[in-house]
């Protein structure tokens, strides 16, 4: 009996409890897979972990060399306090750190900006000068750690002041080691955290490309993000497509700026949401590692073996955790966690069960830290390399992930690449479509979410939730305030005018960031300095 | 109210937090629900909102604010309204608002806050029963 007669005369013997069965994602899922069903590519060519083209994992022994990075991401209010949280973490077994900024941070403001009121440490920390970076990083030795930074539009100047504090320190700047987002492309598509328009913004990215692959070689200069695109409410595949689609953006820049691709390439990093749909999730971080590998071969004709790696870290997906009966997250997490886990991750993120009412507590995180532990050390899954591997319908899946977000990136460009295709809104139009298809279906409970549409109940125990001190924004004002009384002025002056003129003359910014935060020249001032030079970018609102 | 009269709402997303997928829902929710919409986009500031409210000559504005600045942001776009003499447009919200935050925020005159999980459907509900037409000038 083939598949086919199985279908035909077995399967509709019984009921089904369902029309349709898809993915979270609408992916359609037939009832079963078989050889069948892997359309070409046979099970051979799947290869072995760390082979190409790395279906299977980026090394060969996986878990059983080193578990993955536990990187908590953290951040809020003073930089003393967000200082607190990462030692907590770090004592708590916690590998590397992760910095939050707050919402001014993340769009270019000081904290005693107009537009900073009422947000200033309120969503990650406060940071504006040089000194609040320090506070940051107090007693924390920056040649031990690596350290994670999400920030995009201002990457430029928080980079510049973590390399600063290193050097007043006396770390070598080869020594120091991390990640910063740097993701500009998917702000526009997704995150909408920015300053200038597209084309200035992906310069400023080549530039600290180039300068980290010269300068800071331990240094991730970008961290390309398909979260921010997934939890805006793209399907999986919408994610794994223009993600890897601003991948190829910020190669091809590179490369136009002159750069070899084996240079730079080994560096670039990745960064995916883990939803709930536990295969589909496995089956996308395969099918990104055989993309990436062959668009860097076969596109970019890199050399060296490490250009073809997609080293990723993941978070899950704070989007599918609810308010309702808050501590069902915590089993949402470990599956997640498990997905993210089976699909290979390099470094992952735990979200607490409390992050859709607050920034999560101490003892949330401690929760949510203790589920990668708890996965690592006694769930046994790590002493297998890819187990999923040959399994009919993960394999299948991952084949047709692969085709379905392929298509896409043909799709971009035929536009003409990844910023013609995001000045004309092609993938913000294709994400919010697909989020409102998938509220659409919540609503006719097409689709459940435990707490929300199905098992509602009345009465819940409210969580304790953590309470930003409206006093850290007081402080914050009036600490960046007594730092530009207090600094050098005709010398931050200088600076600045030395950061304007390199963004006009095209030399790269980061050598006179450095020297500017160093003389007190603040988030703020430098991102005036872009809006001036660069332009501002007006939200194109579309529905 | 006359049954003729076409709801106008502005869907406005105040301060510099740029998750503007629920906004983005509810914009389209309502406009498939009937009513006018017009949405701001991003990274607005309360005074941008208000003149955008009386501009647009609109009946409520829905407010999201995922960045945990509804304290301050809420409360200076009801002032923004009321010093334009609009303060009898419907001002509703969502977003990430903390139960105990919300008394606060209904006190300065905001009418309605959904917490995260509302459906679509409730909020063009809630529209229907406490919306009504502003008596034109």
């Amino acid at each position: 009996m083939n598949k086919q007669e199985w279908l035909n005369e077995k399967y509709p013997q019984q009921e089904e409890r369902s029309q349709r069965f898809s993915t979270i994602s609408d992916m359609e899922i037939e009832p079963v897979y078989t050889p069948d069903d892997l359309n070409g590519s046979n099970l051979e060519g799947i290869g072995y972990p760390g082979e190409y083209p790395y279906t299977r994992g980026v090394y060969p022994s996986m878990y059983r060399g080193r578990y993955w990075t536990m990187r908590q991401f953290a951040g809020f209010g003073t930089p003393e306090d967000t200082n607190k949280r990462f030692k907590l973490l770090l004592s708590e077994g916690q590998t590397g750190l992760s910095t939050a900024f707050d919402m001014p941070v993340l769009m270019g403001y000081d904290a005693d900006h107009a537009r900073s009121l009422g947000e200033v440490g309120r969503e990650g920390v406060s940071v504006s000068t040089i000194k609040d970076m320090e506070r940051l990083f107090q007693d924390i030795p920056l040649d031990k750690v690596s350290t994670s930074m999400t920030v995009n539009c201002t990457a430029s100047v928080l980079l510049a002041m973590y390399i600063a504090v290193a050097d007043k320190q006396g770390i070598p700047r080869s020594q120091i080691s991390g990640t910063i987002q740097n993701d500009m492309l998917k702000e526009y598509i997704a995150q909408k955290e920015w300053i200038c328009p597209p084309e200035p913004a992906v310069r400023i990215v080549t530039d600290m490309i180039e300068f980290c692959a010269k300068e800071v070689p331990r240094w991730h200069a970008v961290s390309i993000s398909g979260y921010h695109i997934r939890e805006a409410g793209s399907t999986a595949v919408q994610e794994l497509a223009f993600t890897l689609a601003d991948g190829i953006g910020y190669v091809q820049a590179g490369v136009e700026r002159g750069l070899d691709v084996d240079e730079f390439a080994p560096r670039l990093s990745f960064f995916f949401d883990i939803h709930n749909d536990f295969f589909e999730e496995i089956a996308k971080l395969r099918a990104a590692r055989r993309m990436w590998a062959k668009i860097m071969k076969e596109r970019f004709g890199a050399k060296n073996p490490r250009s073809l790696l997609l080293r990723t870290h993941c978070q899950t997906a704070g989007v599918s955790l609810t308010a309702q009966q808050p501590v069902n997250n915590v089993v949402r997490v470990a599956i997640q966690a498990l997905a993210g886990v089976l699909g290979g991750t390099q470094s992952l993120h735990t979200n607490s069960m409390d992050e859709t009412l607050a920034l999560p507590t101490e003892e949330s995180v401690t929760v949510a830290l203790r589920t990668q532990q708890i996965i690592a050390e006694e769930s046994g899954v790590t002493n297998f390399v890819d187990p999923l591997g040959g399994s009919w319908a993960i394999e299948a899946l991952t084949d047709r992930m692969e085709k379905d977000a392929f298509a896409y990136i043909d799709r971009i460009d035929e536009l003409g690449g990844i910023i013609r295709a995001i000045n004309i809104g092609f993938p913000q139009k294709e994400i919010a479509d697909a989020a409102y298809r998938y509220q659409q279906q919540l609503d006719a409970k097409e689709k459940e979410i435990v707490g929300v549409n199905s098992h509602v109940v009345e009465e819940e125990r409210p969580l304790e939730i953590l309470k930003i001190d409206p006093e850290v924004e007081r402080s914050q004002i009036a600490l960046v305030k007594q730092v530009k009384q207090e600094r050098d002025r005709a010398a931050a002056e200088e600076q600045l005018g030395r950061v304007h003129a390199a963004a006009r003359n095209g030399q790269n910014l980061m050598p006179v960031l450095i020297d500017a935060v160093k003389a007190h020249c603040t988030v703020g001032e430098i991102s005036d300095v872009y809006r001036e030079v660069f332009g501002v970018y007006q939200d194109p609102a579309w529905l | 109210m006359s049954e003729e009269k076409i709801l106008r709402i502005l869907v406005a997303k105040a301060g510099l937090d740029g998750h503007d997928r629920g906004a983005k829902i509810i914009a389209r929710a309502l406009r498939d629900a009937g009513f006018e919409v017009i949405y701001t986009g991003l990274h607005q500031t309360p005074e941008m909102i208000a003149e955008a409210a009386v501009q647009e000559d609109v009946d409520a504005v829905g407010l999201s604010i995922l960045s945990g600045a509804h304290m301050t942001l809420f409360p200076a776009i009801m002032g923004a309204l009321k010093e334009r003499g609009a303060d009898d447009v419907a001002v509703f919200g969502g977003g990430i608002v903390p139960e105990d935050d919300i008394p606060g925020l209904t006190q300065v005159g905001v009418k309605k806050v959904f917490t995260p999980g509302a459906s679509t459907q409730e909020i063009v509900d809630w529209i229907w029963a406490n919306v009504e037409p502003r008596s034109g000038l």
